[in-house]
């Protein structure tokens, strides 16, 4: 299919820390020039009218393709968590990636072992052939030592990264929350916040050993962050992230015993929020994604400890962020390098940048549109976000894919 | 602190103003003079209960009271029953073991059904925190919680507080020893809800293992020590501990746990002199409690535990179905 040049005009780019006027050309489903003096005869013209245009968002662990709330949140591509299936064969692999044609790309993460057990190291190679941009080990971690060194290594050879879930299996057993006077007022099993930092622990050190590059998908604990800044400062090849409801809430949002706040990690008390905001303020995380879970009635509608993690996360994702970036925690240049930049680069695709030669993956966003959360009117099939009600600013109201306008 | 926490515990609003709760879900939700209101209440029924033959009055009748159990219980239930009966209600008793929650239906869906057969109230018992919440936010009549997980169980509270009051004169001011597995109890977290209301000193005494984490931000102090712990106390309320915790999980063994743990007849002598000695059921003896102590008539509050069990029962039953029956002043 031949697609016509596109030119966006009247825009704020976000090639920088702050959104600054200009205007960008597309041919071929690529960025071709920035500013550009010469536009094709033919090309079509885009007005802006002074929103920002950003690079798509790439969202890193989504447990689901759930194309609506994608497009609904301005995420052009997502990485697909191998949980459901799970992802641990080539087949599946190829599958997956497809998932999302024409207008989404969805980038499978290989389950490390097989069957995500922990045993047995999964056909990481032929995964790769088939599509998987990175291994991950799931909603758990890997509890054996030595099968997680082997895997690091292995998958390191291949030139894949490693994403973790860190939390320590002995710890957190049966828990459902962080240990704090609001788990015990509200009688609910829980696990000191340390655990997080004690998988932490393990897995630098075999990293340091196999210097195998790994991604810690959510880091949400003072003490966890503090290992990956030092480990940072040692030079590892360590990267980390986080999701909106770690930075804006804390154990006290289970209150009523509300299981849409039921999460994985569990939230934190409001010391460990306030350390992961400075830690996206400092450069310590890397990465902001939304974690899309959904879950429908069967799994969320039950009492606490029964019902099952996870929020609906994407359609929330860029109002959340943009706030962090009125509250003054980031500029919007590192949101987008947050929410695109290095995950495109974790994952080793062209894009997740405005710049000549990318893939012409792009938003306008419209930054300062208010709207309210609303669970009973999500996108994504099902409403399960911890933010219900929460006033919210900003919103993406134009897409393209490759040059492909998709919304 | 709210202005309602800062009336006096005796001085409670007339009409139905003096309880605004639609259903009892918790200690939490309540002032101290709402307790103070459902205790005084519930001596009526004291009274009643304990007069010759006839213990009926059938302000209840022609109502349905519905005790849904999720989770098995003998004497909550059983009293929950009594109280029922001798207001005159209809009392059905749903266990769980023989229902339909055993094929896989949902908490909600069960919840629904009950509700269309149009109780009265219901009363209900469930393993996991927060449960008896998720059903009372969906059915239409008042809900009372038989105890919910490690959360809440407050008649419990209700009925401990009424056997301190009637036995020291008073539950104010007192030093109150809470020992045993506190982690897993409904019955201590509501009891130290209670308690610290009404303006108690509380102490929590367990093994670490067993100790609630930052269970001091509830307005305990904590102890690792038996001995120390009920010093000088005025009360010491045993919890019961479950068989499965003393499996080498949390505790070592029983034997270890009733010799550091265990209330002996020379322990209890660290306590006041008159100090009571509570236990909500069913003991373990030679465990947490020995004989000697639990069946001391001085000491033990044990048996009037029971009695005042069904009392309390009565008297929330009876103010919970109030505007249902429309008695003056309760709209």
């Amino acid at each position: 299919m031949e697609l016509k040049p596109l030119h966006i005009v009247g825009a704020l780019l976000v090639d920088g820390d702050t959104p600054r006027p200009g205007s960008l050309l597309v041919a071929d489903g690529r960025i071709a020039a920035i500013d550009p003096t010469d536009i094709p005869d033919g090309a079509e013209t885009v007005d802006a009218r002074g929103q920002w245009l950003a690079p798509g968002i790439i969202d890193l662990g989504v447990f689901a393709t759930d194309k609506p709330a994608f497009h609904f949140g301005g995420i052009t591509r997502a990485a697909l968590m191998p949980d459901n299936g799970p992802l641990d064969g080539a087949g599946l692999v190829e599958r997956a990636a497809k998932g999302g044609k024409p207008d989404l790309w969805v980038h499978p993460l290989a389950a490390a072992t097989k069957g995500l057990a922990g045993t047995e190291l999964a056909e990481i190679g032929l995964m790769k052939q088939a599509g998987a941009r990175a291994i991950a080990t799931g909603r758990a971690r890997i509890t054996d030592s030595g099968v997680m060194r082997r895997v690091l290594a292995y998958a390191a050879s291949l030139g894949l990264v490693t994403i973790i879930h860190a939390e320590d299996e002995g710890l957190t057993a049966g828990a459902v929350a962080t240990d704090g006077e609001m788990a015990t007022r509200l009688g609910l099993a829980s696990a000191p916040a340390i655990a997080e930092a004690i998988a932490i622990a393990r897995d630098l050190a075999l990293v340091e050993e196999t210097g195998a590059p790994v991604h810690f998908r959510q880091v949400t604990t003072a003490r966890g962050l503090d290992l990956i800044r030092a480990a940072k400062a040692k030079g590892l090849p360590v990267l980390c992230g986080i999701t909106p409801a770690h930075l804006l809430l804390s154990d006290t949002a289970i209150g009523d015993f509300r299981t849409f706040a039921r999460l994985s990690p569990p939230l934190r008390s409001e010391d460990d929020r306030h350390a992961c905001l400075a830690a996206i303020a400092d450069g310590t995380i890397d990465i902001l994604a939304s974690g899309h879970d959904p879950r429908g009635p069967e799994d969320k509608r039950l009492p606490f400890a029964e019902a099952l993690p996870g929020m609906a996360g994407a359609e929330t994702l860029l109002a959340l962020g943009l706030g962090l970036v009125r509250d003054g925690h980031i500029s919007p240049g590192r949101l987008f390098e947050l929410l695109a930049a290095t995950p495109a680069c974790l994952l080793g695709v062209d894009a997740g940048k405005l710049a000549v030669g990318k893939e012409a993956d792009l938003i306008l966003v419209d930054e300062g549109t208010p709207w309210q959360v609303d669970a009973k009117k999500m996108a994504a099939w099902a409403g399960n976000t911890p933010f219900d009600g929460m006033p919210v600013q900003g919103r993406a109201t134009m897409m393209w894919k490759g040059g492909l306008r998709i919304r | 602190m709210t202005s309602s926490t800062l009336r006096p515990a005796s001085d409670y609003p007339p009409g139905g103003d003096a309880f605004r709760h639609r259903h009892l879900i918790g200690i939490a939700q309540l002032t101290p003079w709402e307790i103070s209101y459902v205790l005084d209440a519930a001596e009526e029924w004291v009274d009643l209960n304990r007069s010759g033959a006839a213990k009926h009055d059938d302000r209840l009748a022609g109502l349905t009271i519905i005790n849904a159990f999720f989770e098995n219980s003998t004497r909550t239930l059983l009293s929950f029953e009594i109280a029922g009966k001798r207001l005159g209600a209809d009392v059905v008793n749903m266990h769980a073991a023989q229902s339909s929650v055993k094929k896989g239906e949902t908490l909600i869906d069960t919840a629904m059904t009950l509700n269309a057969m149009r109780a009265d109230a219901m009363v209900i018992r469930h393993g996991s925190s927060g449960a008896v919440q998720l059903i009372a936010d969906k059915v239409d009549c008042p809900v009372l919680n038989a105890g919910d997980g490690r959360h809440e169980h407050p008649t419990q509270a209700l009925l401990d507080a009424l056997t301190i009051r009637r036995r020291l004169g008073r539950v104010e001011g007192l030093t109150i020893a809470i020992c045993g597995d506190v982690l897993h109890s409904r019955v201590a977290r509501s009891n130290i809800l209670a308690l610290t209301l009404l303006g108690n000193e509380v102490r929590v005494v367990a093994p670490p293992t067993l100790t609630p984490p930052a269970i001091d931000r509830m307005h305990v102090t904590t102890f690792t020590d038996m001995d120390e712990g009920i010093k000088d106390a005025d009360v010491v309320m045993m919890l019961r501990l479950q068989n499965e915790r003393m499996d080498g999980a949390y505790l070592p063994s029983a034997r270890e746990y009733h010799a550091l743990y265990g209330l002996t007849p020379k322990r209890l002598e660290k306590a006041k002199p008159d100090a009571i000695v509570m236990h909500p059921g069913p003991m373990n003896r030679g465990v947490e409690i020995d004989s000697s102590v639990a069946d001391d008539p001085v000491r033990s509050t044990i048996t009037e535990q029971v009695e005042m069990g069904v009392a309390v029962r009565m008297a929330c039953l009876d103010i919970l179905t109030r505007r249902k029956r429309g008695v003056v002043g309760w709209n």
